[in-house]
């Protein structure tokens, strides 16, 4: 048995640990007591037992721990046994590190609650400041930054003497001037030195860190903490600006998205088409649909499951589109009203077919890993989700128009809305061409849905938040014109978004729609407004 | 027998005659089928919206009534009668929830009425069921500051929910900075002004509070989640008290997950945010944010066990999850049974008078029992997040709370009370002892 484990490389730290607690019993009794606590189900209990391990030296304590945060630690009530599942599904018991082949039923995962994940934070920030992966050890430090437990100094100190990687030396270092900050026997120097670390850091948990320095601080200490709180308030006003930039950027380009589709079938072929935001709503549901597909059959392609999405989306939307056109809309060229009421039913229709097929709560649609989280530029956060969509936007945009420019129904779409009847006098098929345009903007709706997925709800209602934006968007930036589309989109998102601070965010929506009405009064065509002939006809 | 009778009188019916006849014959034998019924079953409706904006939320309700008259027809119904329920969609459009309530029991002649979500529609129909004296249960957490004769309220008033949720944050979590965050209708503004009167009250300065307002359905949370990190980031403990409603949590749960706020440096505590609304979220980032309830599937009583194997089996979906309001309308629907048994009767004004005073046990091992202000007593619960999607009951009042009708934190209310029993009124000043009317 002990030879088999052996063999196995990864179980030789914990058979080492079966002889090392075998050997030398009277060193296991304070570790397993701290064990046994978890089976208390009790927080206090959970919290003492977690400042034990960390202290212990013990080789498992950082599975131990590690396994608390994620819920993998399971205690039974009964036999007073803790066990820990590995990342690799392996499970061993807690107290000796041996192998075990099941966990029993009667066992449950030990709870915690906030204020234990704080100090489960603290306890691994001390166990991980030593692990190999350089982004650990800064993550660490920043753990430590947060906490700034004094008895963490000599851990710190240790990890900087043996640091090379420079962002990692950096935190240790802002860290360590965090603990020294407020140490109360901490010399009046070192404590000048900690605060002009961590007015170089300079971001908000860093005016957090000194805007909490206790009162009874030595006055220079405080007077030089008040000048680094002005200091780095400056600067993050400036921050604030290029960071509402940013939002409005990001809110623009899910405006266009949004709008993009309609800017074709409003903007090119004049249909009011109000079940533009059902096409939308239809997309996010195809992402669904071919998420959950993959997830029960090719579980391997999960990361890729929205790049399958978008030609789907864009195929299912644009054929439900060319359907629409085919059986409704054809017959309601040239009449307004109409068209408005009968694509207004048709999208509640269209809702409530979804809702009967899906349910009306939301479904799930997972971020892949590399659409999650976020990153720092400066003192902003970029969220990753935000960053793609723009990107994708963007992209969808520039086909668009090279499709519009280049490809052969391209032209014949130009042709027929600057003038269908010499159009079709020379040949070009008008009413499959107005299908297949119906169907283009229909499908990059459709599109439009699967990155919509990723920030918004998946409900029957989707649609019907965007319906009115993207009508605003279309109508501002001026009918028939794609680049009008995307100027009126970006325009629109950072007024928005500079507003939004000042007049709050219900404000912000009707001062916006307050300025489109009077801009729509002087400039009635919108920001680019279509010349010649083509607007008479 | 119609052949018989064609034979009968000889002279040979034309086809017209024939078809009247036939059609009078099954118009009289249907209208004394229906005759037949309204005798035999007692008729519950169910108010709530199937389509539009609200449907999300309250078409579990109406297969929540819908399960609750199944298993009470099992047991042999009520007053020997077996129920039957009258489903009307009002299509989360607020003035259609007064039509169809006051056809509800004008036409259908149903003796209670299930229905209600948002306080707009329950505002809306007041009227009816004031001018038709009728009952309703209301069965969601609102803002407080009625109590009316027809209606009884199941869900939890402000004191059972968000005080104590403030509560918790205060001593366990000691936050001293607040931010609450609502969308832009009556009940996150009434709960908000209460609030702010509360942590005033508990010497809370004004530069420490930032109250928000979001439109219906907001999704581009980019700029509040980046305000609520720098208001969070003056060094004092700040947490996030939401009465963000339904549709626009989803958004508002990513953007706070993917900037990287987590639970442990600013909590947000959600009072409209429960097992339903998480089954659309990824809810790994979220793991200890919290949720102030009355009840969560998560708790562990037989009563609870068996209650979700049931609905679970009634809709045949192993992974349909269970909320607040679903217990609220339970509560509410065994208090009406008990009460109709009491008053031996399904007249409205009975069993007004006999539902104040009876107790029902509810799901979480305590009992419910209707007070004289038509409200409730309730346990609270604080939940956190837990990566599948449930809640971890982390703090709980030690006993049941009562609900107050009239919020004790305003000026305007706190000499106020409810008491349909001594009184007969529904804002009885205390003070003054008269009656608002």
């Amino acid at each position: 048995m002990l030879i088999k484990i052996f063999k196995n490389f990864r179980a030789l730290p914990f058979a080492l640990l079966v002889i090392f607690t075998t050997v030398l019993p009277a060193l296991a009794g304070p570790f397993e007591d701290a064990i046994a606590k978890f089976a208390d189900d009790d927080y206090s209990s959970t919290e003492e037992a977690v400042g034990l391990i960390a202290t212990s030296g013990n080789p498992l304590a950082f599975a131990i721990i590690s396994a608390l945060q994620d819920g993998r630690l399971m205690a039974d009530p009964d036999t007073k046994k803790i066990y820990v599942t590995q990342a690799d599904g392996k499970i061993i018991d807690a107290a000796t590190g041996a192998a075990v082949a099941s966990i029993p039923d009667s066992a449950a995962a030990v709870r915690i609650n906030n204020h234990l994940r704080r100090a489960v934070d603290a306890a691994l920030g001390g166990l991980t400041l030593s692990s190999p992966d350089p982004d650990k050890r800064i993550q660490a430090a920043q753990s430590v930054f947060k906490t700034h437990d004094e008895a963490m100094l000599p851990l710190i100190d240790n990890a900087l003497k043996k640091e090379t990687n420079r962002d990692a030396k950096q935190a240790l270092t802002v860290a360590r001037a965090a603990i020294l900050l407020f140490k109360a026997d901490a010399t009046e120097e070192q404590k000048l030195d900690a605060v002009a670390t961590i007015r170089s850091r300079g971001d908000q948990e860093a005016l957090a860190m000194l805007a909490d320095v206790p009162s009874d601080a030595p006055p220079a200490v405080a007077h030089a903490a008040a000048g680094a709180i002005s200091a780095i308030q400056q600067r993050l006003a400036l921050w604030s600006v290029v960071q509402n930039a940013w939002y409005g950027l990001s809110l623009g380009s899910v405006l266009l998205l949004a709008a993009i589709g309609l800017a074709i079938t409003f903007g090119v072929m004049g249909v009011i088409n109000m079940a533009h935001g059902e096409m939308v709503m239809i997309g996010a549901y195809v992402t669904f649909v071919v998420q959950q597909t993959i997830r029960t059959s090719y579980a391997g392609l999960a990361e890729y499951s929205l790049l399958i999405a978008v030609p789907a989306a864009f195929i299912v939307a644009g054929a439900i589109g060319i359907l629409i056109e085919r059986t409704i809309i054809r017959f309601l060229y040239g009449r307004p009203l109409e068209t408005l009421l009968a694509t207004w039913g048709l999208s509640l229709v269209l809702q409530q077919a979804v809702r009967t097929m899906f349910g009306p709560t939301n479904q799930e649609v997972a971020n892949p890993s590399w659409m999650s989280g976020a990153f720092q530029l400066g003192q902003i956060s970029i969220t990753y989700n935000r960053l793609w969509i723009l990107c994708f936007t963007l992209a969808v945009f520039a086909i668009l128009l090279a499709m519009l420019r280049y490809t052969a129904l391209g032209l014949e779409m130009r042709a027929v809305t600057q003038n269908r009847r010499m159009a079709a006098s020379m040949g070009i098929a008008t009413s499959r061409v107005d299908a297949l345009t119906f169907g283009l903007g229909s499908g990059i709706a459709g599109i439009a849905g699967v990155a919509l997925s990723q920030i918004d709800n998946v409900s029957p209602n989707l649609g019907q938040s965007y319906i009115i934006d993207s009508f605003m968007v279309v109508v501002f930036g001026g009918v028939g014109n794609l680049w009008g589309t995307l100027v009126g989109a970006f325009t629109l998102g950072i007024a928005n978004k500079f507003l939004e601070p000042v007049a709050g965010a219900v404000l912000g929506k009707i001062a916006i729609l307050v300025l489109i009405i009077l801009f729509i009064q002087k400039r009635p065509r919108g920001l680019f407004a279509m010349k010649g002939r083509a607007v008479e006809a | 027998m119609l052949t018989q009778l064609t034979h009968d009188t000889a002279t040979p019916l034309s086809r017209r005659r024939w078809l009247a006849a036939t059609a009078g014959l099954i118009l009289g034998l249907s209208a004394f089928g229906s005759a037949k019924a309204a005798d035999d079953t007692i008729k519950v409706g169910v108010l709530h919206s199937l389509s539009g904006t609200m449907a999300i939320s309250e078409t579990t309700l109406k297969d929540t009534v819908l399960f609750m008259i199944d298993e009470q027809n099992k047991k042999g119904g009520v007053l020997g009668k077996k129920l039957e329920a009258v489903v009307v969609d009002p299509a989360s459009n607020w003035p259609l929830f007064a039509e169809k309530a006051r056809e509800l029991i004008t036409k259908d002649k149903v003796s209670v009425v299930f229905g209600c979500w948002t306080s707009v529609s329950r505002k809306s129909v007041l009227p009816v069921f004031k001018e038709l004296n009728s009952i309703l249960f209301y069965p969601v957490q609102y803002e407080g500051e009625e109590s009316e004769r027809n209606v009884f309220y199941t869900g939890a008033a402000p004191n059972q929910q968000a005080i104590p949720a403030v509560d918790y944050l205060m001593k366990e979590e000691k936050v001293k900075r607040w931010v609450l965050a609502g969308t832009d209708y009556v009940y996150p503004r009434t709960t908000n002004k209460i609030l702010e009167a509360y942590l005033k009250s508990k010497g809370v300065k004004d530069e420490d509070i930032m109250i928000n307002y979001t439109p219906f359905g907001h999704s581009d949370w980019q700029t509040i989640v980046a305000d609520i990190k720098k208001f969070g980031s003056a060094g004092k403990k700040t947490a996030v008290v939401s009465t963000i409603n339904g549709d626009a949590n989803v958004p508002f749960y990513k953007e706070l997950g993917n900037q990287g706020i987590k639970a442990t440096d600013i909590p947000v505590v959600a009072f409209s945010v429960g097992e339903e609304e998480l089954a659309g979220l990824d809810t790994r980032p979220l793991v200890g944010h919290l949720a102030a309830w009355n009840y969560f599937e998560s708790i562990k009583t037989p009563a609870n066990e068996a209650f979700i194997k049931e609905w679970q089996a009634y809709t045949k979906n192993p992974k349909r999850t269970t909320n607040d309001p679903m217990e609220a309308t339970y509560i509410g629907f065994n208090m009406w049974v008990k009460a109709v048994e009491k008053a031996k009767s399904v007249d409205a004004d009975k069993v007004i008078d006999a539902l104040p005073g009876t107790k029902t046990p509810n799901l979480t091992g305590g009992i419910a029992e209707v007070l004289p202000n038509h409200h409730i007593t309730k346990p609270v619960f604080i939940g956190e997040i837990k990566g599948n999607g449930q809640f971890d009951v982390v703090w709980k009042t030690p006993g049941l709370v009562a609900g107050d009708a009239w919020s004790k934190e305003l000026p305007d209310s706190k000499d106020l009370i409810g008491d349909w029993v001594g009184h007969k009124c529904g804002n009885w000043n205390t003070k003054t002892n008269k009656c608002g009317g």
